[in-house]
Parts: C-alpha cells; structure tokens; sequence
C-alpha cells in the first residue's frame, strides 16, 4: 500500500524487537470470536490515476458549465486564487488543535485575527474560534442565552433559513424549552405587530435573520429595543456575511452569528463551511468553543494560544458551554485571508457589486411583468412572485445550461411558486437578461 | 543544553510577523474586481441612508503580496503531519494523501451547490451513497448518516438516536454511563441529549469494571458510551459480555469510534454488539485536520434505530438514480444544514478507493504495529500505568522524571526541541501524568527510532540537567507561553492603539 512507508523486512525487524513472531500476536488483545476472520468486502485499492478519473465521471454527473442563481445559504463568490494556495500549506492543513502553542502560531495568530476581522464585521466585542456551519451556530448562540437568562421561551422569525430553525430544534427537543415562530410582514421583514405579544418576562432570545431567507434586511435595531426592554436577548444571524460590507452592522444585538461561507470557503454541495459566532463583553465566559487569546512567551515577546478553556468539554465535561471540540479552523483561515485580500475598500466594492446586480434584477425581472414578493429593502437575494409555477421555465432555463431560484414551496408551503434568486458579482448581465427573458416569457 | 543528543532537527530563521491589521495602511490596493457591468446602486437610496454603513472600523488595507507573505510566514511558525510525526493519542494524525485534496476540488464537485437538482447532483449523491456503504461494510452496520460535521457532533447525533428509540420503547431513560476514560465531548454531547453522565471507573487492567457497569446497568440507564479501543489504547476484551449486560436491562451500545483507526479490517464494531458508533473521517480516514477542523463524524447504527436518522437519508428511485428523503416522520431532525461537511466525504471515500481492503488491514496492522514498538522501546524508561495489551496507542507517565520535578508537559515541551509534535499531555484522566502516544501506521522504523532516541535523550536529560527540561522549548519562534496571563486578562482581538 503506497501510504505506508515500511518495508517488509523492517517489518520483520520490528516484529523480532518486540517479540513477535506473527502480525497477529499484536491483535492478541481482541477476543477471536469478536474478529472479522474474512477481508473486508471492498474492491481493491486504486492508483492515483485511477481515482482521479473515478471522480471526474462523478463530477461529470453534476452540473457542469452552468450558471446559477442559486443562494439560500449557500453563495457562490468569487475565491481569490490566494486563499488556495495559501491554506494549501501543509503547515495549516496538517496540523491539528494548536494544544502546542510554541509550534502551532501560525494557526493561533490566523485564528487571532479571524476572530478580530468577525469583530469589526459585527460590531460586537469578542468572536470565538468558529463553529461548524450557521445552522449549527444558531443553537449554540441560544444556548448561550438560556444558560444566562434560566428563561425558557425563545422566538425566532420565521424568515430565518428554515433549515436553521430545523436544527435549532434539533438541538433543543430535549431541553425543556418552548421555540415559538414570528410571522413575516408583507415586506419580507418580521412582522411588527406580532412581536410585542409574544414577548413575556420568560423569553430568553429573540433570533431573527439579516439579510433574512428572502434577502430583506431586517430593521435589527427596532428589535433589539423591544427584546432588550423585555428583558430577552436578540440574537442576529447571518447567513450572507458580505452585506456586512455595505449595512450597518447588528451592533445593538447582543450575539451575531452565522455563517462565513460566503468569504472564500467553496461550495463542496454544502460543507465544510464555517459558522461564525460574536458577542457583546458580558458573554465572554459563556462562549461556545475555542478561543484564541493573546499573551507573552517567557522572553517576553508577543504570542498567542488557546484561553478560557475551563468553559470547554475536555475540563467542565458534561457542564461544558458546548460539547464542540473539533471546529472548522482551516475554513475560518479562509476566511481570514479573503477578508485581508478585500480589506476596507475591497469588501466595500464587493458588497456594491453585489448590491448593483441584485437591483439590476429585480428592475429587470419587474420591467418584465414580474412582480417582487416583498417589498423590503434587499442585499443580493430577490423573491419572485409566482414565476415559479410557469410550465416549462425550469426546463428551458436548463437547456440553456442556467439553474434558476429556489421554489420557497419546499420550505413555505404558502410561497410555492415564489422564487428566490441570488445576484453575487459573478452574476453577468448578460446572464442575467437572459434568466429574466426566459423566466418572463 | 544536551544539544548533541539533537540529531533530527536543526534550528533556522523564522521571519517576524506582525498582525495583519498592524501592516494595513490606508489606499493600499485591494483584491480587484472586473468592472461593475450593471448600472452602480446607491446604496443609500436602495437601502436606507440609515442602514448604509461609513466603513469598517480598523478593517486591514494591504496588497495582495503582503497578504501572501503574511500568511506564509506565519504557517513556517506551524508544526504539521507533513513536518513529522504527531504523536497526539485518539487524534490519529496521519498523513493526508494530496490526491485527495485535488478530488475535492475538481470542478462539478469543489463548486457544487447544495440547493442545485437532484438531476444535476447525482455525482455528489453517488460519492455520498459508496461512502455510505463502503463505511458500514467497514464498521458491519447496518445504516449510517453523514451529516455530523465532527465526533462530537457525531456524538450527539448518536445520543438523540439512542434517546428516540427509548422514547419509542415508552421510556426515554435519564442516564448514560461513561467511562472515566473517556474523552470530554462524550459527557458534554451527553448533556444536549438530556442525559445525565454517570462515571464509571475502570478496573486495575484499565477496562470496564464488570462488576460495577452490572451495578449500575439498570432500566434508569439509556446507553454505555464506549470508546472501543479505549483512550489508553486498550481493547475491551469483555466486550461480548459488556454487550449482554447493558442490551439485557434495556440499553443500548454507544460507540466512540475515535479509535476505530485500531479496528479496520481486523474487528467489527456491530459484530461485537455496537448498537450506534461515531467516525472520525478526520482520524481513521485520512481528511486533513486543518489547525482544529473541519472534520466530519458521520453515525453508523443497527437496523433498529434506521427510522430515527437525521433528516434527508439517501433513497434509490425507481429508474436507479438517487434522491433524498425528506419524509421520514420518526427523525430525530436535522444536525446540520445540506448534507454535512461533504467535501471531507470526498477526501474520505478516495481515502477508502485508494487503499481498498488489503490497504486499510494493513493500515491497521502498521498502526498497532508502530505503537507497539514505541511501547517496547520505551517502556524501561517510562512508567507504564497498565500493562494490559495496546492496540494503536499507548499510554505512560511520567511518574518516575516526577521525582526530579520533571512533568508530562515538560517532557512534552523538550520533545519539540527534538523535533517532534508532542504527545497528547495528561489524557486520559484516569493516569496522573499521562503521556498517550498514538504514532499512526504513517511513521517509519526511522521517525520511530528517532523519537525512541529523544524520549530516552529528555529521560536522561530529567535525570542529570532537569532545568533543560523545564526551561523547553528552547528553539522555538517564540518560548513558553503564559497560559495564566491569557486566561485572567482576556485580549481576545486585535484593537487599533489609542492615541496618545
């Protein structure tokens, strides 16, 4: 086997130096009765070469060459070649948990300013190391809340992605907890009038999504003034982190989360991505996961390591914030190099781009005839009305090698045949008019 | 210092590197765009003035060769499996096959989206549906999920399974035993499921204590949360009996497969009376671990517990492609978003298409192989805690360099200065100093030798100079870091300096 790299006869020497005379002795531990007694039923090992090509037919299997208009969570942004190459360096991608800070400050330092750039993105105060994904990010964020509240009500708009909340509730099914859904308005915003009731002295969180499912961006800062005068914290999550480059940021929010795909991680069908999780000051020992922190080596220099671990599961066990050990480090070093090769000025031009396409669309997709289905302010994400239930538009639109939106009827059975479209600076507008031309006619 | 015993490694320069944020000066050239082809939107007037933000307060302005130079300099301060051997016990750092990188980025997989037709995934289904039955065929049961992003979420995952199916046998239970072994995640995913963690110690061989798991086995306990080779590296050779205890009141057998890296093709968990396991496709299965992630932990189970996965499982429609079914009203729900973290399943499946079965029995045979001639070498001069049989790792301690003063971290530290990543530090609890070295099937006689050198050079070293020792590492870009000063002033970001 080509991974290996001994030699039959150093294998021999090594059995004879521990005593051995058989490869099997080593297994002397495992009962017989509990062996295998036959080879594993596999095909036999494959060359390079071969796996290669194994691969490709399957790549050759899924869309190819085409241009999509899909978002939903999931955005397809341009990776600058850099972040490749760089988080290619075997010195990041081989290394594990920096347990060994002497040897382990290039991912700390990276991890450090991951955790600074979410900062500023958020306007929050402090950001932890990364989570799995935004799904995942959202329950622990409510966690959170509910460990400093003991309050046991939480809401959650129901313009938050909907498999986000799936796994919220997931996550909470066993934690004596009641999750309850706010509608959204017309516009595409959460609706206004349906919050101050279900506020109560019992409700820890309010979650609501910026830019939410449908791309509207939520008024963040009207919500915080009505949770935090109840007494409950508001949670804004993020799925589309490069609007943060042009909106304002939830600062009034007391935790930030979602998901930081969008900065250079590839789509790879949904994963790995990386979920990203920011707080105001006073949530700073209730933070799920790693935390880098800075400090001084023994001569004095300026150096960082993991800190505040007595929250984590590996010291407080079953009292740990979190179970989470393993995170997305190498996505949230992505992450971090693509914020850097941006900076102030790139985000910025990001976002406006993202921005112009989106509203080049909807101009377009409205002087066709067809109508947006909120009315609310949008980054780069649309619904159209209706468009969805045309016959043959899909199929045509394939034929001419474009995916189209997301049919909203397999999450709001109300909003079949609502389309969500998503504009990033890759979309052309070429390709643009012709999705509207085919989707219009 | 004992340099002369320092064969393996030599020192060179490192480049000083400050925070990004500290090289950034304003008007520096960002990544560019192509010209914006649509008419430009205000955004004030497309958002509200009120929504638009100013800037981005203390946001990096640097060029893309800072960028580059940056990034590079600080991955030379990085310690990787691609550098050399990485001992940590149950992390399993072997080496990440660069085959594998290119599958997962090849274009229709790398630029996948998840939202995209089935009809046009039906690549990305296929690698999913092999991976699945090439890790049950390994493993010998009967469904698995893919979704979990990590073991511990594997972990949890497995324990809402567990929870799901007591619930449908009318009592979901209020407790899990663990061993003290175990790794913390176990007790943490523990409490997500609702369920208490209850202890249990091990006996004098570093194994289940039958005695005391039949004490404690009773119809309040929903699972035993095995790690199978456990965390000293030790098979449990009761697990026949183990098996019958815990499914004769009622319960259910929780694997930890964090070990599993000891098993393939020479045991299998659900022939051995496994009910529900986690993989490390991190560890046993070769994905890079990234600096601390991504990972993945896909949950295999029996049959029993099929109707309770995550939703969507893999179906086979009637023509023979592939779907996903979301209609499955007894699921404990959703873990993750999509379909867990698929580009890792790619890198895994190569992994497995690579070695086939011969491969990964030999894999194994190497990994068991290597530890035990760590153990042999070492064991005169390190205390061996138990003297069971090991598999894949081993476990000392330090106590005899305790006697001088000289602890496990310190060993640890010096065993860089030698040019080593070090060995998992005081884990598993249940052995005061431990030292737990897993060196994986991926080191050769000539890393082992050299490793059985420098823990013998920092075993003398402990003995006659113990301040070598404890002053280590001594060749490091920077020295040892003050973990206290960290944890009571926490600076967790980067702030521009206040001016004066």
């Amino acid at each position: 086997m080509r991974y290996l790299p001994k030699s039959p006869e150093e294998r021999r020497q090594m059995l004879a130096e521990i005593g051995c005379n058989a490869v099997e002795q080593l297994f002397a531990g495992i009962p017989s009765e509990v062996r295998l007694g036959r080879g594993l039923k596999l095909e036999p090992g494959q060359s390079e070469p071969e796996i290669i090509r194994c691969f490709e037919q399957w790549a050759a299997e899924n869309a190819r060459g085409f241009t999509s208009f899909l978002g939903a969570g999931a955005y397809d942004h341009f990776q600058p070649v850099i972040v490749d190459a760089l988080v290619s360096r075997s010195e990041f991608s081989t290394a594990y948990t920096p347990y060994q800070p002497e040897i382990s400050q290039g991912t700390l330092q990276a991890i450090f300013e991951y955790q600074t750039l979410i900062c500023q993105l958020t306007g929050m105060d402090v950001a932890n190391a990364s989570l799995y994904d935004g799904s995942t990010a959202l329950p622990e964020a409510v966690m959170m809340t509910l460990r400093a509240s003991r309050r046991r009500r939480v809401l959650v708009g129901r313009s938050v992605h909907p498999e986000y909340r799936q796994v919220l509730s997931t996550y909470l099914q066993h934690q004596d907890l009641k999750i309850e859904e706010i509608p959204f308005a017309e516009s595409g915003e959460l609706d206004r009038a349906a919050l101050p009731d279900r506020l109560g002295t019992d409700v820890a969180a309010v979650v609501v999504q910026s830019p939410n499912f449908f791309g509207t961006v939520e008024d963040a800062a009207w919500v915080a003034a009505q949770a935090q005068a109840a007494g409950a914290a508001l949670i804004v999550m993020i799925a589309e982190p490069v609007s943060l480059g042009i909106l304002r940021p939830p600062a009034e929010a007391d935790i930030v989360a979602g998901e930081a795909q969008s900065f250079g991680v590839p789509l790879s069908y949904g994963g790995p991505y990386v979920g990203f999780l920011a707080a105001r000051e006073k949530y700073l020992r209730n933070l799920p996961g790693r935390l880098v922190g800075q400090t001084t080596d023994v001569r004095g220099e300026r150096g960082f390591c993991l800190t505040l671990a007595t929250r984590e599961q590996h010291i407080r066990r079953e009292k740990a914030t979190s179970n989470i050990c393993t995170n997305q480090a190498l996505c949230a070093l992505m992450a971090a190099i693509f914020l850097s090769a941006y900076g102030k000025q790139g985000l910025r031009q990001l976002a406006l781009q993202n921005l112009s396409k989106a509203h080049y669309a909807g101009e377009r997709f409205q002087a066709a005839g067809a109508s947006l289905r909120f009315r609310g302010p949008y980054f780069n994400e649309l619904v159209v009305g209706g468009i969805g239930k045309r016959q043959g538009v899909a199929e045509r639109l394939l034929e001419e090698k474009i995916i189209g939106g997301l049919d909203l009827g397999r999450f709001y059975p109300e909003l079949a045949g609502d389309l969500l479209f998503c504009f990033t600076e890759k979309a052309s507008r070429e390709a643009i008019d012709k999705l509207v031309g085919i989707s219009t006619k | 210092m004992a340099d002369k015993d320092i064969k393996k490694v030599r020192r060179h320069l490192t480049q000083r590197e400050a925070l990004i944020f500290e090289r950034s000066s304003p008007g520096k050239p960002p990544f560019a765009l192509p010209p914006l082809d649509v008419p430009p939107v205000d955004p004030a007037d497309a958002l509200g003035a009120q929504r638009v933000r100013e800037q981005i307060e203390g946001f990096p302005e640097v060029s893309e060769f800072e960028v580059v130079r940056h990034f590079t300099r600080l991955s030379t301060w990085n310690y990787g499996v691609d550098t050399g051997a990485y001992l940590l016990g149950s992390c399993t750092m072997k080496y990440n096959p660069k085959v594998n990188e290119v599958v997962a980025r090849v274009d229709g997989i790398g630029n996948a989206h998840p939202y995209q037709p089935e009809m046009l995934s039906q690549g990305c289904l296929k690698i999913h549906q092999l991976l699945s039955e090439l890790l049950l065929e390994i493993v010998g049961l009967d469904a698995i999920t893919l979704q979990p992003a990590a073991g511990a979420h594997g972990e949890m995952t497995g324990l809402l399974l567990v929870r799901a199916y007591q619930e449908s046998k009318g009592n979901p239970r209020r407790k899990v035993l663990i061993p003290d072994s175990a790794h913390g995640t176990n007790p943490a995913s523990a409490a997500i499921a609702g369920y208490q963690a209850q202890n249990l110690a091990s006996n004098r061989q570093g194994t289940v204590d039958l005695e005391q798991l039949d004490r404690l086995m009773n119809e309040e306990v929903a699972a035993l949360m095995l790690t199978n080779p456990n965390t000293l590296g030790i098979f449990e050779n009761e697990i026949v009996r183990i098996a019958e205890i815990v499914h004769s009141r009622g319960g259910l057998l929780y694997m930890d497969g964090a070990n599993m890296n000891a098993l393939m093709g020479i045991s299998r968990p659900g022939d051995f009376g496994v009910d529900v396991m986690h993989l490390n496709l991190h560890k046993t299965f070769s994905t890079p671990h990234g600096g601390g992630g991504p990972g993945a932990g896909p949950v295999a189970v029996k049959k029993i517990l099929e109707p309770f996965l995550p939703v969507p499982v893999m179906v086979e429609n009637k023509d023979g492609s592939l779907a996903y079914d979301f209609n499955r009203p007894r699921s404990i729900g959703r873990v993750r978003a999509f379909y867990g973290n698929f580009g890792m399943l790619v890198r895994a499946l190569a992994y497995i298409l690579a070695n086939g079965a011969e491969g990964l029995r030999l894999t194994t045979e190497d990994a068991v192989l290597n530890s035990a001639y760590i153990r042999k070498k070492l064991e005169g001069t390190y205390e061996l805690p138990y003297s069971s049989p090991t598999l894949h790792e081993c476990v000392f301690s330090d106590k005899k360099q305790a006697q001088r003063g000289v602890h496990t971290g310190d060993i640890a530290k010096r065993l860089i200065d030698y040019g080593f990543h070090p060995y998992t530090v005081s884990f598993p609890l249940v052995v005061s100093g431990a030292m737990m070295i897993e060196p994986t099937e991926s080191e050769s006689k000539q890393e082992l030798d050299e490793l059985v050198d420098a823990l013998q050079a920092i075993a003398r070293e402990a003995e006659q100079e113990p301040e070598t020792v404890l002053g280590a590492p001594h060749t490091t870009h920077l020295g040892r870091l003050d973990e206290v000063q960290a944890a009571r002033h926490p600076v967790l970001r980067w702030k521009p300096p206040t001016r004066e």
